[in-house]
């Protein structure tokens, strides 16, 4: 198992390595706007060695779109999974801790959003509020963060009646510093190990989006692509196979990486 | 039982009352208002001097010059009798678009429901026996695979692949134009056969999810005492793994069948957009290319309304497969 695991965790770091060096160069190797028309349509890739992976139905360059949707994906994927991850912690925590009502409510709350289907949730939002990259990463923030804030809570609730924080509270010290500096560290391991997972299904959805045309317009994405490719499906299927399996890898890749990690870190779930 | 029916049922109702007040918000944020959308669509938005005056007069007649509160009220009173009001783009009620779309989304969602528990739960079961070996680790990577590839990509992929290249299946619709004319089974084997790449392509991600939990699960539930014990009865294996462990394994992946439920229709949006089948998730991506938020909301509730039913018949499925599990405690 070890040596097949390493092996693609190896593969996966080295593709997400080639994905945010692409995303950081994106500017410096294609510096014009990558939705400009500058080459001759329908271009095959190697067809035309200046568009390496050729062009798309409106003469844009595949290669150029590819960095620069590296960066939309990259950044909502990231940004998405923050806020996720704030807003899981900050709740289960609040209700591990506290429990009562508090626990009680935040609990509702919980299963209200897991109740409500989430991509339904997130597009209806988009589109009711506009697609923009804030929008999109607000509305995927805001309907994501249901397993981590139930994970965080039974972490939490399992550490509150240690005699260690019993002790704590005893010596008179503040529920903020018992929190900050004696629960979370224990209880965030299975939940940091996991963000990459969270990351990849933030940029799974957010090119599903996209691809509905929900993403933002201004912004070249690798969803946004594979759905202007769709009208040259016949002739050009190229258009869309590539943006599609550069989803695909840097999914997979951060898919893998936080399966890794947990094998590492939770060494109980190994068998 | 009908105590804890009664419980479940009344928790529901504050979500039923979240989720419709989160309606109203999201209503009260769309810009535009019913008032502007009808104005507009009477083609009289232009001429200006009038239309202020129209506007208005439209808005005293829908009620939305009420107060805030008062509009909320009238609002939920509509849902809770469900009155989901009427789509002016698409010219008919909302209840009559989602009805006349709800067979061919459950079709669609059913089978590769069905599908992808039996294959996930096979090749589940499968790893767990042959755990660790060769074949469970190729299986698991290609399982990886699989649930990283975006569905409506692969389902475009497939249809250059089977629809355009080989032509083997036909790349959208529901079925062929004048079909019910060579009667009931030409146009069952038709349905079916356009069936057969939207039902691959959603199943295939889901298979992966439903077989990674199942091992997980078997190779839990292979670890308990009573497999030693039948082990040492002298059962053969496939008692083993299929009458004991699967029997318990099953549970948690009960679980997630619920949990899926929902995402089954959030999942035929980009599949059906793709293949242009005539269901729910058509209608979504249709009611949000027209920007019909009322038709688009309707289509949240009733979906979330779909999940809390779910939700709670398999709680009592459960209930019925476990006897550990008491509901009336």
């Amino acid at each position: 198992m070890m040596t097949l695991l390493s092996l693609q965790a190896r593969l996966s770091v080295a593709i997400l390595l080639l994905v945010v060096l692409c995303a950081l160069a994106a500017p410096f190797l294609y510096p014009g706007d990558p939705l400009d028309m500058i080459a001759a349509p329908y271009l095959w890739p190697g067809q035309d060695w200046h568009y390496p992976l050729g062009s798309d139905l409106m003469g844009r360059d595949i290669a150029a779109g590819l960095a620069h949707g590296a960066r939309v994906s990259l950044l909502v994927g990231a940004a998405a999974a923050s806020l996720t991850l704030l807003i899981g912690v900050l709740l289960g925590t609040l209700a591990g801790y506290y429990g009562g009502w508090i626990d009680n409510a935040l609990m509702r709350l919980t299963d209200f959003f897991q109740i409500v289907p989430r991509f339904l949730l997130v597009i209806v939002l988009v589109a009711v509020l506009e697609p923009s990259l804030w929008v999109v990463v607000l509305s995927l923030g805001l309907t994501s963060w249901t397993h981590t804030a139930r994970v965080v809570r039974s972490e939490v609730l399992g550490l509150r009646n240690r005699e260690y924080v019993q002790a704590g509270l005893a010596a008179g010290m503040s529920h903020a510093r018992i929190i900050l500096r004696h629960i979370l560290p224990n209880a965030l391991t299975p939940i940091l190990v996991s963000t990459s997972i969270v990351v990849a299904g933030c940029i799974l959805a957010e090119s599903g989006l996209a691809f509905l045309g929900l993403g933002d317009p201004n912004a070249i994405s690798w969803g946004a692509m594979i759905g202007s490719g769709r009208e040259g499906l016949r002739t050009g299927w190229y258009m869309i196979a590539i943006p599609g399996l550069a989803v695909m890898l840097t999914v997979w890749s951060l898919n893998v990486l936080g399966d890794s990690l947990n094998h590492y870190f939770n060494p109980k779930l190994r068998d | 039982m009908r105590a804890y029916l009664q419980r479940r049922l009344l928790q529901f109702i504050p979500i039923i009352l979240a989720i419709c007040v989160l309606n109203f918000g999201l209503i009260q944020l769309a810009p535009g208002d019913l008032a502007e959308v009808v104005a507009g669509e009477s083609g009289q938005m232009d001429d200006g001097a009038g239309t202020e005056q129209q506007v208005a007069e439209l808005r005293a007649s829908f009620g939305l010059d009420a107060p805030l509160h008062m509009q909320l009220f009238a609002y939920l009173k509509r849902l809770l009798s469900l009155d989901l009001g009427y789509s002016h783009r698409f010219g008919a009620p909302v209840s009559e678009l989602i009805a006349d779309r709800v067979g061919a989304t459950a079709l669609l969602g059913l089978s590769s429901l069905t599908l992808a528990v039996l294959a996930g739960v096979l090749i589940g079961v499968l790893c767990a026996r042959y755990r660790n070996t060769r074949l469970d680790r190729a299986v698991s990577a290609l399982m990886a695979l699989c649930y990283s590839v975006p569905v409506f990509w692969l389902a475009l992929m497939l249809v250059v692949l089977f629809g355009v290249k080989l032509q083997w299946f036909p790349i959208g619709g529901m079925q062929e134009v004048g079909i019910e004319a060579q009667g009931p089974w030409a146009q069952a084997r038709d349905v079916l056969w356009h069936l057969v790449l939207p039902v691959t392509t959603l199943a295939l991600y889901s298979t992966a999810v439903y077989a990674r939990f199942t091992r997980a699960s078997m190779v839990d539930a292979l670890q308990e005492d009573y497999i030693r014990t039948a082990r040492a009865k002298g059962l053969a294996e496939r008692v083993i793994y299929f009458r004991h462990a699967l029997r318990n394994a099953f549970l948690p992946v009960l679980t997630l069948i619920g949990a899926h439920f929902g995402e089954l229709l959030a999942g035929s949006i980009v599949i059906e957009t793709v293949f242009s089948w005539p269901g729910l998730g058509k209608l979504t991506y249709d009611a949000v290319v027209n920007r019909d938020t009322n038709l688009l909301l309707s289509i949240l509730f009733l979906s979330s309304l779909l999940v809390m039913a779910t939700s709670l018949v398999l709680d009592l499925l459960y209930a019925r497969l476990d006897p550990r599990i008491d509901l009336e405690r």
